[in-house]
């Protein structure tokens, strides 16, 4: 049997590094076949350089990236809905890895269930 | 977000942009075409105004499609909206799936490749609009991670958003599951296909986007 590596990243660790240095570190080390738990994700415009970046990537042997993260709690975009919710609109806990070897079986706002698999 | 579009985004609302720039977005199959092909059936005078094609196979639409100056009317407001039908936004893309829909393997990839290249418009298209209209299957679960970054990209950049679920023409659609997972967000329920709800949607584009 295989072994499958998971990789739970802190937030100290990523937030060091710059966007697209962030973008990346979590493509190379995908496409070394890792699953990592990101503590606190990315925010929504590293998301999209994400899947923008993940695209120049793909061939015949790399289909992409599974990513999972919870819907960030927008707080209805009020001024006191901010003022009084600390975290609101921040980035939430987030799972990625290769999109033929993670699959998620089920996500709402409280639970991300995921498959992993040797290739 | 940069310092130039905080300005942009603040005077384009100030001064209300006349011709705003909104576009179509959601996973691929959701019926973003479809919709934008009703949009401009429903609003276009010109009849040589071209029209996306349609599949039950995904990723048919791999170019952007921009409609200029659609004049929408409702409860006797008028607005001009230049609608942008984007490619599917996904994170993975697999050649072997249009495989097992009938396509040759060399079809297949180069439909993959163009697919890639259409999600990469898709993302560049985010900078560039004044709103966005998130189409969502309302068969399908909604908390993908497409849906997500969107909204997200959207309430980071301050834009104004409308989701709309689509195909609530099939019985087994569940819309009040996507109202329920994005409560915070102006939403409607739709079929793109049959026109149910078209009224309802025109209203809501007139005070989200107008």
């Amino acid at each position: 049997m295989s072994d499958i590596q998971l990789d739970l990243v802190s937030d100290a660790k990523l937030s060091r590094m710059g966007s697209t240095e962030k973008v990346r570190y979590i493509i190379d080390e995908v496409r070394k076949g890792k699953i990592m738990v990101l503590e606190k994700g990315l925010d929504p415009m590293e998301e999209a350089k994400l899947i923008e970046m993940t695209m120049t990537e793909i061939e015949e042997d790399f289909f992409g990236l599974e990513i999972e993260s919870y819907p960030r709690d927008d707080s209805g975009g009020t001024f006191f809905g901010k003022l009084f919710k600390k975290d609101a609109g921040q980035q939430k806990l987030t799972v990625i890895g290769p999109a033929n070897q993670l699959k998620t079986l089920r996500k709402d706002n409280s639970l991300i269930s995921t498959l992993v698999s040797t290739k | 977000m940069g310092v130039i579009s905080q300005f942009r985004n603040f005077f384009g609302k100030l001064f209300k942009k006349k011709n705003a720039c909104i576009g179509i977005y959601g996973p691929p199959n959701a019926g973003k075409t479809t919709l934008a092909n009703r949009i401009v059936k429903d609003w276009k005078d010109d009849e040589s105004e071209p029209v996306g094609s349609v599949s039950h196979i995904a990723h048919e639409t791999r170019k952007a499609q921009r409609h200029h100056k659609l004049e929408i009317e409702s409860k006797g407001s008028k607005i001009c909206l230049d609608i942008v039908d984007t490619p599917g936004l996904a994170t993975k893309i697999d050649f072997h799936d249009f495989m097992k829909e009938g396509m040759g393997e060399k079809e297949s990839k180069q439909r993959s490749k163009e697919a890639t290249e259409g999600v990469i418009e898709s993302v560049k298209w985010l900078d560039d609009l004044d709103g966005v209209i998130l189409v969502m299957d309302a068969t399908e679960n909604p908390y993908t991670q497409v849906n997500v970054t969107v909204i997200g990209n959207m309430e980071a950049r301050k834009l104004p958003l409308l989701i709309v679920a689509n195909k609530i023409d099939l019985p087994e659609s569940d819309p009040e599951a996507i109202k329920e997972a994005f409560p915070q967000h102006p939403f409607i329920g739709i079929s793109a296909l049959d026109g149910t709800n078209m009224e309802t949607f025109y209203e809501a584009i007139a005070k989200q986007f107008g």
